[in-house]
């Protein structure tokens, strides 16, 4: 306990790790005055399941599967965002077509993603009419996504060089149609959530994260967006064939002409980042030229190559969420040296802390969401001491992390 | 008044009571199965069975009754037991169907008005006493929901009573000379706008009365996970549940009594046993219609307000509209008495 110098008393609410608000085990600590929150203190590493460490006894191809296992939402990003790390070590040439191709399936995940996150959203401030609206919009881009990868959610489209299925013409006019009925989806989703009464006397004013903070606490993704931070590896570092299409920022001054950042804003970008994504599909579809979907469609001989190259590697790409980041270092082995995943919520979640101070325990649910933290793919690591969690301090963390860097780097 | 008389009474008494708790905890409970039912189908959902309410009852009962270490055991475990109790209560002051109420003798709507406010504080009383924060925070929103929707409740109720108290009706609290006089029958257009307004008024009081979203911050699940009942579990749970269920149908009922007390067997001329299953039958039809509006639709069709905002929402656009309705039954009886109005009943033939 902190000494306190007022006579005033507060109390401490415990939220999570196990909690109906979060959707994934995390813990924040409050201190509460009332119904105002004076202090949040958050702690993480509640899911840590060794997935990297495993990935280093896998040869890269099997890594792609396990990689999709990282976060049920961005299955796609996370093996690919692999896979553009692995190209750049091997030196490997994606086709044309399987860039646009990729920038196709990422949309996808993205509306897929966004969309599911509105329902969340609308569950959390108790509105479960449009959580159900929400995710039967989400059924289409789901049933659009088993159309062209064969899965719903785990994709299994991703391979190191290209992608694994083609779109053929005749897929278009049912391609088409579900793009359609997303985009008239897209009109209704903006009434409620950008209209309805209640949901603006929910978000509009919470959760406010300034663009200062933002900068400073290095948000990513629609969280920096939201206040007003351009920020996009998809404009900022383009990949796949993202350098050719040509489209904007998202902030929510293009839709209300201010910058708030608070949770309506996050809604506001979010929701347009739909409708710019059905556009992408839409434009790179048409753009997409003819040719190879994949640079080497034999896996062996793929694999051959990967145990002979050397090097590291990054790779970057803008998930749903962020900015996701992962780092592989090749060593002229069947398995990679090292791999490390940093995931978007990483950097969103010190955000929380200002976003949550000075706002009502009503709030905690859709302020938290607001950032769609993603746990399992955050959680890299987990200390335990004769069994007890163990804290770490900021000294000994800077430690262990100069030592890595330096394993890394013999 | 000889023993036979004396025991008679009691006997009714008794075993009206007994017939009136199992009336109100089952149809209760099936009013429950509705609205679940009701508002899956408006979210695009098929729902739990009409029956499942039951199913969780009985349940819940044959389930551990956990007490926290902290809570103060035997009022943790008083509170559901009360609440019960208060709610089935009210069933005896209220009119079911073509019966009057049980206890005729003595009650009015005043009583009625503090019996309701029992099993909130029943709740609050749990909350408070299970030792948990969340319970603690539920229970002070609970508290502020009370203040909050008791003031337009209160002005509701007064106009009816005040506008009744201008027809020269001598015990203007009493529910029977409410049902006997429902309001339609003696104002004029302007009155008739005015009981439209408090109907409005007392439909938006109810889902806080029975803490449904928009107003369940008390308990909202995704915030402080159930609140006021985090604690409660097995057969404690089950009582608070049944409490919820029977509260449900005594709030219907009460705006049954209050605006629509009509029966039916007058219409056909109906006698006897026919004329009580006839009306009760539609009695029971208008409780579903008012659950329907009053809790399923507005459940289904917003967001839950923070507490600030329920309490600003009472206070402010609920009051101001129950005000509203007041003045509107204060002119029509000043305009009815000088410019010789008929009711509007009379006017178009009605009456």
């Amino acid at each position: 306990m902190k000494a306190k110098a007022t006579t005033k008393t507060t109390y401490q609410i415990p939220i999570g790790p196990i909690h109906p608000a979060l959707k994934e085990p995390v813990q924040f600590e409050f201190e509460i005055d009332g119904e105002r929150i004076v202090d949040v203190d958050v702690s993480l590493g509640h899911v840590h399941r060794a997935i990297e460490w495993t990935g280093m006894h896998r040869n890269p191809i099997q890594i792609l599967y396990l990689a999709e296992r990282i976060c049920g939402i961005c299955s796609y990003c996370h093996p690919m965002a692999f896979s553009l790390a692995v190209e750049r070590i091997a030196g490997i040439e994606v086709p044309d077509r399987a860039n646009y191709l990729r920038i196709v399936h990422a949309e996808l995940e993205r509306i897929c993603s966004h969309v599911l996150w509105a329902g969340v959203a609308a569950h959390e401030i108790g509105f479960d009419s449009v959580l159900f609206l929400t995710w039967q919009i989400r059924e289409e881009a789901l049933d659009l996504t088993e159309y062209l990868t064969g899965n719903r959610v785990t994709k299994a489209i991703t391979m190191i060089g290209g992608v694994r299925r083609d779109i053929t013409p005749d897929m278009l006019p049912r391609i088409k149609k579900s793009l359609k009925v997303l985009k008239d989806s897209f009109e209704k989703l903006r009434k409620i959530y950008l209209e309805d009464k209640t949901f603006k006397m929910r978000s509009q004013g919470c959760g406010i994260l300034t663009k200062e903070d933002a900068l400073k606490l290095c948000a990513c993704g629609p969280t920096t967006r939201a206040s007003g931070v351009k920020k996009d590896v998809r404009i900022d570092q383009p990949y796949f064939a993202f350098g050719d299409l040509d489209f904007d920022y998202v902030t929510p001054d293009v839709l209300t002409g201010e910058v708030n950042g608070d949770v309506y804003d996050r809604i506001i970008v979010r929701l347009l980042e739909v409708k710019q994504s059905i556009e992408l599909i839409e434009r790179s579809i048409e753009q997409m030229p003819q040719g190879e979907i994949v640079s080497e469609p034999k896996i062996a001989k793929l694999l051959a190559t990967l145990k002979k190259a050397k090097g590291e590697g990054i790779g970057r790409m803008e998930a749903p969420r962020g900015e996701v980041f992962h780092y592989v270092k090749l060593n002229e082995n069947e398995y990679p040296y090292s791999w490390k995943v940093r995931a978007p919520t990483y950097s969103n979640i010190l955000p929380w802390i200002p976003m949550l101070k000075g706002q009502q325990i009503a709030d905690i649910p859709i302020v938290a969401a607001s950032t769609d933290p993603c746990m399992s793919c955050t959680n890299r690591v987990t200390i335990l001491k004769d069994n007890n969690k163990y804290e770490l301090t900021k000294q000994e963390l800077h430690r262990l992390s100069v030592e890595k860097t330096r394993r890394l780097m013999k | 008044m000889d023993i036979l008389q004396i025991s008679q009474t009691a006997l009714t008494v008794i075993l009206g009571t007994i017939g009136l708790a199992i009336f109100g905890i089952i149809f209760g409970l099936f009013y429950k199965g509705v609205d679940r039912k009701l508002s899956a189908h408006m979210q695009g959902r098929i729902g739990p069975p009409i029956r499942q309410p039951f199913r969780d009852v009985r349940k819940l009962f044959v389930k551990e009754n956990i007490v926290p270490e902290n809570a103060i055991s035997w009022i943790f475990h008083l509170a559901p037991l009360f609440g019960l109790v208060a709610t089935i209560s009210i069933l005896l002051y209220l009119p079911i169907g073509g019966f009057n109420p049980l206890v005729i003798s003595s009650g009015d709507l005043i009583l009625i008005l503090y019996l309701l406010i029992l099993p909130s504080l029943a709740m609050v009383v749990g909350g408070f006493s299970s030792g948990s924060p969340y319970a603690t925070v539920g229970a002070q929103r609970e508290m502020a929901t009370m203040i909050a929707y008791e003031f337009p409740l209160a002005i509701i109720i007064i106009s009816m009573a005040w506008r009744l108290s201008m027809e020269g009706v001598r015990n203007v609290f009493a529910l029977s000379s409410i049902t006997s006089m429902p309001i339609w029958n003696f104002v004029g257009p302007l009155g008739f706008i005015g009981g439209i307004i408090l109907l409005l008024a007392l439909v938006l009081v109810t889902p806080a009365e029975l803490s449904k979203i928009p107003f369940d911050s008390p308990e909202a699940e995704t915030e402080i996970a159930g609140g006021l009942l985090t604690e409660y579990s097995g057969r404690n749970l089950a009582m608070f549940y049944l409490t919820d269920a029977v509260k449900t149908l005594v709030m219907a009922s009460v705006i049954v009594a209050l605006f629509f007390p009509y029966n039916l067997s007058p219409l056909f001329g109906l006698e006897s046993y026919l004329a009580f299953a006839v009306d009760i039958i539609f009695y029971l039809v208008k409780v579903l219609l008012v659950v329907l509006f009053s809790v399923t639709l507005i459940r289904v069709a917003i967001a839950r307000l923070k507490i600030d905002q329920i309490v600003y929402t009472y206070w402010v656009p609920i009051t101001l509209l129950s005000l509203v309705g007041l003045i509107f039954l204060m002119w029509d009886q000043t305009f009815m008495v000088n410019f010789d109005i008929q009711p509007v009943f009379q006017m178009l033939g009605l009456a």
